[in-house]
């Protein structure tokens, strides 16, 4: 009895731990799409881009003797929150910006061409292997028994969670408070309108991106170091996730993708607790169809009104 | 006489808005009815809920005795209710004669395998609607134009179009969205032969948004006048020319 | 002001910076300790190479985007050479093409012959896809979902059934269809992005379902010894596969030649492409075809004149699936093996990418950039290492200067004949 609840409460943990790193992902297809109203395909991408720079980091100063870990895992999210959001705001001024007035098909074959693209270069940069990387925090919390049932919270998910929920704070006191946030809430709501009024698109456009990108590098830091491996093939399916939760959180809205990365966490993480592993993405993709068929608007967005 | 198209208590709501409260319409056999009002009264509106390009929130429309509300626009166009747009919506790169076939879909061949082989069938039907189609061009009067792409066409020859492309679907009730509007005076009066033309020679019906006073006293046999989305007046032109409640919506109080 | 100079130098500057951490350091791990060291010099000199390209970019910014601007055109399809523009000569034209492509195999090498199947099963990849995305203007990024299906219908048909290519081979292109026709029903209502990412995950779920059924499908090990197509019951092996069969040499009292099966492989596959090229053809010039170009233009006006848009894009999108049908049977029939690995998303990106390098719509465009996608990647071979890399840029890049594809499609105009 007791035992089962273990079971389902470990299950939950690690469901939210996965889905609050879906949520810091998601965060950049939402916002996006609020603005420009396009899916942006390479936004998987620059998260694995994100990974790749912060175990590279972690590995530079391995060399160079520090043993703080701290230290160490901030800098290799800074500096992945860097070049992240460098990669981010290149990305949206080659491949998106030149085919804003174009038709939202051209945009999106851009986009899937240019993850492609930066897949690729990944893998002829790195190699196409995974590239592993030794945890660097070890232990956690248990509760129970540790021989009989027990959960195990390990630090790794608190840090996860934690970080995740001082970025989503950081983000919406952003979004309400800052001048740029309220330019960004505006040009949500009607873009063209926003600029008449003065406010530049194009940089509430590129914030958008950077915002994106770094939440994307935080979220591959994290996972980076949670699974221990990348290779250059994860921005693909993280980004399919993380899409489906922004979908299921009701696209355009920040909390909705919030909220969407959660709930899609905890139920992969049922099924492949209680189920079976090996079908966690088809539930992940069925979920997607069935929300898109049924409830298009997700669960906080606004349903679209047909322009005549 | 049973009306062709009876609107009953139309309501239709976004969000906090209410854009049309309880509006009322009827449209007999071989009639043109005519609904007018301010900008923003909530005209386009109406056509976009009996149109079938929105769900209205409350009330009902009967065509032909039938239910319509809840029914797919392009359901209740096979039903013979057809509609142009405010912003003439033509498929401009397709030719002239092209965009009537396409409007006559729903009595083209649908076999494939028909069509794969060209059979004499196929043929027979593909004539028929050239037929059609050359029909009404010569109707509207764009015979010559027939192979040009529809996008190069004059503004006034792109209303044409629009209303002959409804045409050859061949329904008993035709919506026009304020087909004068960018008309100069001289094709707004042959848009009036030609409204006129269709109720008395084709046996149509003809519901009309309109802007032009002209047009809508001279040809219309009812009007019905919406103001803030609500119902004002209804009657004929001439009652409408007199009542008190109009000229004040219109003009403004004192 | 800010000179071009500067703004090029900054560009390059950024490239480098942003090249550097990924390009510039390999990680390696050695034992359990992560190290960094300088890449090999050849990488150095790609991202060197790469930031003189930005720089010089954009410092000739002005003169690039005049050049591209002319890549546009004016967004019109643009008109076929001279000797190609009448119904007559193209028919011309298209019968000594189809008779060089007859010959072919006879005279080259059974190596070419190969390539140049595998080409052709593109072109039909190709064109199926074109149907959907081109002349129906729905994006479809789980198209290698239904060339699976047709791969493994015949195979699966033929491990369980003992059934032959050619009785699989309607079935295959059917199942395909009906696959197409059962995913389009529910989600062809979807706005057109949303329908790229569902068939997307359609297709993902396609492939893990084929790598983990692995009772049925043999899982990640795929199924092997699929038997090639026969002509009329004529084997293509050295010897009868069983009791009663006869070979195709035996047959003709030839002497036995694996040249032969190479050859018929080829010709079944130009077959198959001619029939999939006639069959388009005919489309366009049918009410569905006019209808998916109304659709493509506008769907409200489509609705508002009772064409029911869902039926319309189900027409096209089932007719996409089942070519792919085909092609998959026919692919699973010449490699004798299949496994999911062959049915990933980076396939269907490369159908796409044809597609829009030869420009949607287009026939002929399409069956060019097969070509040119299959053969150069074959022709250099220290090439195919860049090939996906460049596939994307290419479609940016596309995208970008000529979204209208190379060749971009001339479309037959019906036309009202007076007398």
């Amino acid at each position: 009895m007791s035992d089962s609840i273990y079971y389902f409460i470990q299950q939950i943990a690690n469901g939210l731990t996965i889905g609050s790193t879906y949520a810091l992902i998601a965060i950049g297809y939402t916002m996006v799409y609020g603005i420009i109203g396009m899916i942006n395909f390479a936004h998987g991408e620059v998260y694995m881009i994100g990974t790749y720079i912060s175990f590279i980091v972690l590995a530079g100063l391995t060399m160079l003797g520090f043993d703080n870990v701290f230290i160490m895992v901030g800098l290799a999210m800074l500096v992945g929150i860097m070049i992240a959001s460098a990669y981010g705001f290149t990305i949206e001024k080659v491949a998106y910006k030149p085919l804003r007035s174009s038709k939202r098909l051209i945009a999106l074959i851009s986009a899937i061409g240019m993850s492609i693209f930066l897949q690729n270069y990944i893998r002829l940069a790195q190699g196409s292997r995974d590239i592993a990387m030794p945890s660097m925090i070890q232990g956690g919390f248990l509760l129970g028994d540790p021989d009989g049932s027990h959960i195990l919270i390990s630090y790794m998910q608190v840090i996860i969670i934690v970080t995740t929920v001082i970025c989503m704070a950081g983000l919406t006191l952003f979004i309400s408070r800052s001048r740029m946030g309220r330019a960004c809430r505006a040009s949500a709501q009607d873009i063209g309108m926003t600029n008449l009024l003065g406010i530049n698109s194009n940089n509430v456009i590129a914030t958008t991106f950077i915002i994106g990108a770094s939440l994307a590098a935080v979220a591959g830091t994290l996972l980076g170091m949670y699974y221990g491996v990348v290779n250059p093939y994860v921005g693909f399916i993280a980004g399919l996730k993380a899409f489906t939760a922004a979908v299921l959180g009701g696209i355009g809205s920040i909390p909705g993708a919030m909220l969407g990365g959660l709930l899609l966490g905890v139920s992969e993480s049922l099924t492949a607790g209680y189920f079976t592993a090996e079908y966690k993405d088809v539930v992940a993709f069925s979920l997607l169809i069935l929300i898109l068929l049924f409830m298009p608007q997700g669960i906080l967005g606004k349903p679209e009104v047909e322009k005549i | 006489m049973t009306n062709l198209l009876t609107v009953k208590d139309l309501t239709m709501r976004f969000g906090g808005l209410l854009a049309v409260n309880g509006v009322n319409l009827e449209v007999g056999e071989k009639q043109i009815v005519s609904v007018i009002g301010p900008n923003g009264a909530g005209k386009t509106t109406v056509f976009n809920c009996v149109s079938g390009f929105y769900i209205p929130t409350a009330g009902s429309v009967m065509f032909q005795g039938k239910e319509m509300r809840g029914k797919p626009g392009f359901k209740i166009a096979q039903e013979g209710m057809v509609r142009t747009f405010q912003n003439v919506r033509l498929f401009k790169e397709m030719t002239v004669i092209e965009n009537l076939l396409v409007a006559q879909h729903m009595h083209a061949e649908h076999n494939l395998l028909k069509g794969f082989f060209m059979t004499s069938d196929f043929k027979k039907k593909e004539q028929e609607l050239m037929d059609r189609a050359a029909y009404w061009l010569e109707k509207v009067g764009l015979l010559d134009f027939a192979n040009r792409e529809a996008g190069n066409l004059a503004y006034g020859q792109q209303r044409r179009l629009e209303i002959a492309r409804c045409m050859v679907t061949e329904p008993k009730l035709l919506m026009l969205d304020e087909p004068a509007a960018g008309l100069n005076p001289n094709e707004t009066k042959d848009l009036d032969e030609l409204i006129v033309h269709l109720k008395d020679e084709q046996g149509i019906s003809i519901l009309l948004i309109e802007h032009d006073m002209g047009l809508v006293m001279g040809i219309s046999d009812q009007i019905y006048v919406v103001n803030q989305g609500e119902p004002l007046a209804s009657g004929t032109p001439a009652e409408i020319q007199a009542n008190p409640e109009v000229i004040k919506a219109y003009l403004g109080e004192e | 002001m800010q000179s071009r100079f500067s703004s090029a130098a900054l560009a390059a500057g950024v490239t480098l910076i942003l090249g550097f951490m990924v390009l510039g350091i390999s990680f390696s791990v050695e034992g359990v300790v992560p190290t960094l060291e300088v890449s090999e010099s050849h990488k150095i000199i790609g991202l060197l190479i790469g930031a003189g390209l930005v720089f010089l970019l954009q410092y000739f910014r002005a003169e690039v985007s005049k050049v591209t601007a002319k890549m546009k055109g004016d967004g019109q399809a643009h008109e076929l050479p001279s000797f190609m523009r009448t119904e007559k000569q193209q028919r011309v034209l298209a019968f000594w093409a189809v008779g060089a492509l007859l010959l072919f195999p006879f005279l080259s090498s059974r190596g070419a012959v190969d390539i140049a199947t595998l080409t052709l099963i593109y072109v039909m990849l190709g064109l199926g896809l074109n149907v959907v995305v081109g002349l129906a203007g729905l994006l479809d990024l789980g198209y290698v979902g239904f060339y699976a299906v047709g791969a493994y219908s015949y195979a699966l048909l033929n491990l369980y059934f003992d059934m032959s290519f050619w009785m699989a081979l309607p079935i295959a292109g059917g199942l395909a269809a009906l696959f197409g026709y059962l995913l389009g029903f529910p989600v062809l209502r979807l706005r057109g992005d949303y329908l790229a990412i569902v068939t997307l995950g359609f297709g993902e779920i396609i492939r893990i379902l084929l790598n983990n059924w692995t009772e049925l499908t043999g899982g990640p090990n795929g199924i092997a010894r699929i038997p090639k197509p026969t002509l009329f019951g004529l084997e293509f092996n050295r010897r009868p596969s069983e009791e009663g069969a006869t070979t195709f040499h035996d047959f003709f009292g030839i002497s036995y030649s694996s040249e032969y099966k190479v050859i018929f492989l080829y010709l079944m596959a130009l077959l198959l492409v001619l029939l999939t090229i006639y069959v388009i053809r005919r489309l366009v010039r049918m009410p569905i075809g006019r209808a998916w170009e109304a659709l493509r233009e506008d769907d409200i006006a489509c609705r508002s004149l009772g064409l029911n848009p869902t039926n319309i894009k189900l027409g096209a999108f089932t007719i996409g699936a089942s070519f792919a049908g085909f092609a998959g049977s026919f692919f699973a029939a010449r490699q004798g093996f299949i496994s999911p690995e062959s049915f990933t998303f980076i396939e269907s990106a490369i159908i796409l990418a044809i597609v829009v390098l030869g420009g949607m719509g287009s026939q002929l465009g399409v069956v060019l950039a097969a070509c040119a996608m299959t053969i150069l990647p074959e022709m250099a071979r220290e090439f195919d290492e860049y090939r996906m890399l460049l596939f994307g840029l290419m479609m940016v890049l596309m995208m970008i200067w000529r979204p209208q594809g190379l060749l971009p499609m001339k479309r037959p105009h019906l036309e009202l004949k007076r007398d």
